[in-house]
């Protein structure tokens, strides 16, 4: 079927993983990226290199729940990933050496594979008085970053903290907390926002970045547009019932045992972007919405303060005084979206894409 | 006298450094540090308390939900609201179920190293694995086929030369005592717990919208809103089918798998039964109320306090008697003084540690971002083992019945629960209970929904004009991790101070003012390390609390500090 059969199937056998499998999770990677199934060819191959690609995943100001959202991921399984799509060589939480052995591991990558490896960050950068605020062998988070992002290849932040801050960098900023960019500026970045960040997006967007080389197409936050493009009440499940009017008003009253719009409970949906009623949490079982409670607009910039009080109509959230229609809200925000896309990531996408006869070799010169 | 570091310890939630002196091949002294501080509780002042939770709930990504339940509960209790009977009952499924599935992570892909050798798998027979296996439990897969298959994958990992997670372990360290077959049957159980626990999981997603950091509580109860009738309910009949599903499950994983695994690999470590004593003092808030949350009478887990590993008597637990002291952490107290009640809280964090990079810290001052709490003055274990022992010596049948029946297999008398391996056990046994209690729990849901019993939240005082100009409240709750405590003072519509004190920061807190070692400090005392350079011992004892130091480092209250915080609204 495809043309690097025999060498594709060697390296499966070499790693114990059926091809079906691999083809499985390569198509369902592409179904999340967006992108049409002729890509399959290339995918696959590019997930079955004989040398993994090694990735460092480095835990900063946070609070370990992107590391447990990625265990959660499954599709692809957290093992398959771990073990076979990529050579996961740090990441605290779960690796199996500590201390001197776990630091020597980072040395050796940086040293190593230095350019080409992948860091991912969890959790947000302090940088107040010189970085005491999270030290990890008796190195600030600030130290380890510079040595570990800037001789990467690129950098995925994943979930807010390391997005923008995060939680740790809201009012009043006790610790002086920054996320990955702007604590490192000049960085190939991409952000996975969200509280945690989905692993669904994370593994398809790592997909993307081991088949072409290059990171997919972000938005002017960095975020790839496949994932955080377009706004949640567009999507949502219960917009019908907005449309129509139909809305909870009370917790535990007939609209909300009916799954009525939340948007007078305080839903953000309308102000905030990201594919969450699409891609789903936990295999895709459900939504913060479908569970009956308002979005809290965790993949938007700097959330925290500019999304609370999270249960004030969208019109009482600072900065928006005047009263304006949901529907309105949406409108404006979609317009920067769009001005986003033109100035950063839109370019990347109209470039023609590599054909899938092409080999991946020639499309990474490409790039 | 050589000076063991080991930073970062992983394998655990956070950022934790441990420093320990060695004396010829015995630790003779240690030190807990938390390297990690945010600032949360200062970030929550003057917000509206109804989303207090939201916040908390990122104080911890691993134990997520645990804050959030405290804090809805804390600010119930300060605005007196009573919550109807499906909210208790989803709010314990909802951490029943994180209490199982944590247990589960902890002992396979957190602990599971420290005891089993993932080189040495290679070397097993998958025939003999399979015989093993099936001697301990009836978990349908264990064939021989099966084991080799796992063994295969094992060997491409290796052969590849890229060991990815796997790279950095002490393998062939003289302390590993499992047979080949035995690592093997572990490693195989690592993979399939991985697997399992995502599955599980899926029940917060119903309940919660998604995991980590489910989004369904309300201070006053629940948005999982029930409805019998109605396809698009939260909770209706078909969404109780598939609860029922994921509850029998999971009790099958926890039966099957985990406990006879536990079970097994101590049976090859009983020298961790004299080992990693630590305290003696333990302290459970009990949690897990059938019906009344305020009558601790009602809780699965009892509440109470053991003194002095005597476990022939339970003393009651008065909140007003916690404290927390600083004289070995990184903050100051205004007016100084030892220990402050958490209503009366304050933290100025003041860093006076070494500049990094750095290679040792001044283990005589401050050396900690944890404060370091006590119970009358006392330092006191929290988590599990706490709750199995408080459970114990209460009296309780369903505990006491489990935990004999274990000493009765390794011809042990009780005393050998104060133990790194009396951990371990004790979080097994009480996931054991749990994921019973879980099927029950579904079943009162559903016997409520079938008799239209439907209310899952009180409104009485959603509405902030309904609240008196100031009030203060505290919430409880038994975390996977042990005994937690959020305490919040509101003044007009916004919260004017919030508290939290936290599993392991009774745990793995530094030494108070008198120089009482914290609970890490003391369970490493004699503790033999057979090589300095991959102190594994080390690793064994401490991760058997299952340490959560994101939880741990909070802080509250910066009145010695000019913070402008714009108000919320």
């Amino acid at each position: 079927m495809f043309e690097f059969e025999t060498e594709l199937s060697e390296v499966l056998a070499k790693r114990g993983i059926s091809r079906r499998q691999l083809v499985r999770f390569c198509s369902l990677m592409l179904g999340t990226l967006a992108m049409p199934e002729r890509y399959l060819a290339q995918v696959v191959q590019a997930v079955g290199k004989a040398r993994k690609p090694v990735l460092i995943w480095l835990q900063f100001q946070d609070c370990t729940g992107c590391s447990e959202s990625m265990i959660r991921s499954s599709h692809p399984d957290v093992a398959d990933v771990v073990l076979d799509l990529l050579s996961w060589e740090y990441h605290e939480v779960i690796m199996a050496g500590a201390g001197k052995q776990a630091d020597a591991i980072l040395d050796r990558v940086v040293r190593d594979d230095k350019g080409k490896y992948i860091a991912v960050v969890e959790g947000a950068i302090p940088t107040a008085d010189g970085g005491v605020y999270c030290t990890i062998g008796g190195h600030s988070a600030m130290e380890i970053a510079e040595k570990v992002c800037r001789n990467a290849a690129a950098t995925i932040a994943v979930g807010a903290c390391a997005f923008d801050g995060g939680l740790v960098r809201a009012a009043p900023n006790p610790t002086g907390a920054l996320g990955v960019q702007e604590a490192l500026p000049g960085i190939k970045v991409m952000n996975m926002a969200g509280c945690p960040h989905n692993p669904v997006n994370t593994a398809a967007a790592l997909v993307h970045y081991l088949t072409f080389n290059d990171l997919p197409a972000l938005d002017q936050y960095n975020r790839p547009l496949f994932a955080y493009g377009r706004i949640i009440h567009d999507q949502c499940e219960r917009r019908a019932h907005y449309d129509a009017g139909r809305y909870v008003t009370e917790w535990g009253d007939e609209g909300h045992r009916k799954g009525w719009c939340l948007y007078k409970m305080g839903c953000k949906g309308p102000m905030a972007t990201f594919n969450c009623p699409v891609a789903q949490w936990n295999d895709h079982t459900s939504w913060p919405i479908r569970a009956g409670h308002g979005c809290i607009g965790c993949a938007s910039p700097r959330f925290w303060d500019h999304m609370s009080p999270f249960y004030n109509r969208l019109p009482n959230i600072p900065g928006f005084g005047v009263e304006v229609s949901a529907g309105e809200i949406g409108l404006g925000l979609t317009a920067a979206v769009v001005a986003g896309v033109t100035a950063h990531g839109l370019i990347k996408m109209m470039k023609p894409a590599p054909k899938p006869s092409e080999a991946p070799a020639e499309s990474a010169k490409e790039n | 006298m050589a000076r063991i570091v080991v930073d970062p310890v992983t394998r655990i939630e956070g950022h934790l450094r441990i420093e320990a002196q060695l004396e010829g091949s015995r630790i003779s002294d240690a030190w807990s540090s938390g390297t990690m501080f945010r600032g949360i509780e200062i970030i929550l002042r003057n917000r509206d308390p109804r989303e207090a939770w939201i916040w908390t709930q990122r104080i911890c990504g691993v134990c997520t939900m645990v804050h959030a339940l405290a804090s809805v509960r804390a600010v119930e209790d300060a605005l007196q609201i009573e919550v109807p009977d499906n909210a208790r009952i989803v709010r314990n499924l909802i951490a029943g179920s994180q209490m199982v599935q944590d247990h589960v992570i902890h002992f396979y892909h957190l602990h599971a190293l420290d005891w089993v050798d993932v080189t040495l798998a290679l070397k097993a027979d998958p025939g003999k694995t399979s015989s093993l296996a099936q001697s301990i439990s009836n978990y349908p897969k264990s064939s021989a086929t099966y084991f080799k298959g796992v063994q295969d994958r094992v060997k491409a990992l290796v052969d590849s030369g890229q060991l990815s997670l796997f790279a950095s372990g002490y393998w062939g360290h003289p302390a590993y005592q499992l047979p080949p077959e035995a690592n093997l049957m572990a490693v195989a159980h690592y993979l399939e717990a991985l697997a399992w626990q995502k599955d599980f999981i899926r029940i917060h997603a119903v309940l919660g919208g998604k995991n980590p950091h489910p989004q369904t509580f309300l201070v006053g109860g629940m948005s999982t809103a029930m409805d019998p009738n109605e396809p698009f309910a939260v909770i209706n009949p078909e969404r109780i089918t598939f609860l029922r599903k994921l509850v029998k499950e999971a009790r099958q994983f926890v039966e099957q798998v985990y406990v006879p695994d536990v079970l097994a690999v101590a049976g090859f470590y009983k020298d961790w039964f004299s080992r990693g004593e630590g305290l003696g003092n333990f302290l459970s808030y009990g949690d897990y109320s059938s019906g009344n949350q305020k009558d601790p009478g009602t809780y699965l887990f009892p509440r109470g306090i053991i003194m002095n590993r005597d476990l022939s008597k339970v003393l009651p637990v008065d909140p007003s008697q916690i404290t927390e002291s600083v004289s070995h952490s990184w903050y100051e107290y205004s007016g100084g003084g030892e220990g402050k009640h958490p209503y009366d809280g304050e933290t100025n964090p003041k860093y006076s540690g070494p500049k990094p990079p750095f290679d040792f810290l001044d283990v005589d001052k401050k050396y900690s971002w944890l404060k370091a709490p006590r119970y009358q003055g006392k330092p006191m274990e929290v988590g599990p083992l706490a709750r199995v022992l408080v459970a114990y010596a209460s009296g309780s049948k369903e505990v006491k019945d489990l935990v004999d029946g274990v000493l009765k297999k390794f011809n042990a008398p009780a005393t050998a629960l104060f133990s790194t391996l009396g951990r371990i056990a004790a979080r097994t046994l009480e996931s054991l209970i749990m994921a019973k209690h879980l099927e029950t729990m579904v079943e009162e849901l559903d016997a409520n929904m079938s008799h239209g019993k439907v209310a899952i939240f009180n409104p009485v005082h959603w509405d902030p004009d309904s609240w008196p100009n100031s009030a203060r409240g505290f919430g409880l709750h038994e975390a996977p991790r042990g005994a937690l405590g959020h305490w919040v003072e509101i003044e007009g519509k916004s919260i004017k101070n919030y508290q939290a004190v936290v599993p392991t920061t009774w745990n793995a807190g530094p030494r108070d003012g008198q120089g009482q070692r914290g609970a890490y400090e003391a369970s490493l005392l004699n503790t033999p390390v057979a090589d300095p350079n991959r102190p594994l011992e080390i690793l064994r004892t401490i991760h058997s609390f299952d340490p959560c130091i994101a939880c741990a480092v909070h802080v509250v209250d910066a009145k010695g500090r000019d913070y402008t915080i714009p108000k919320a609204s």
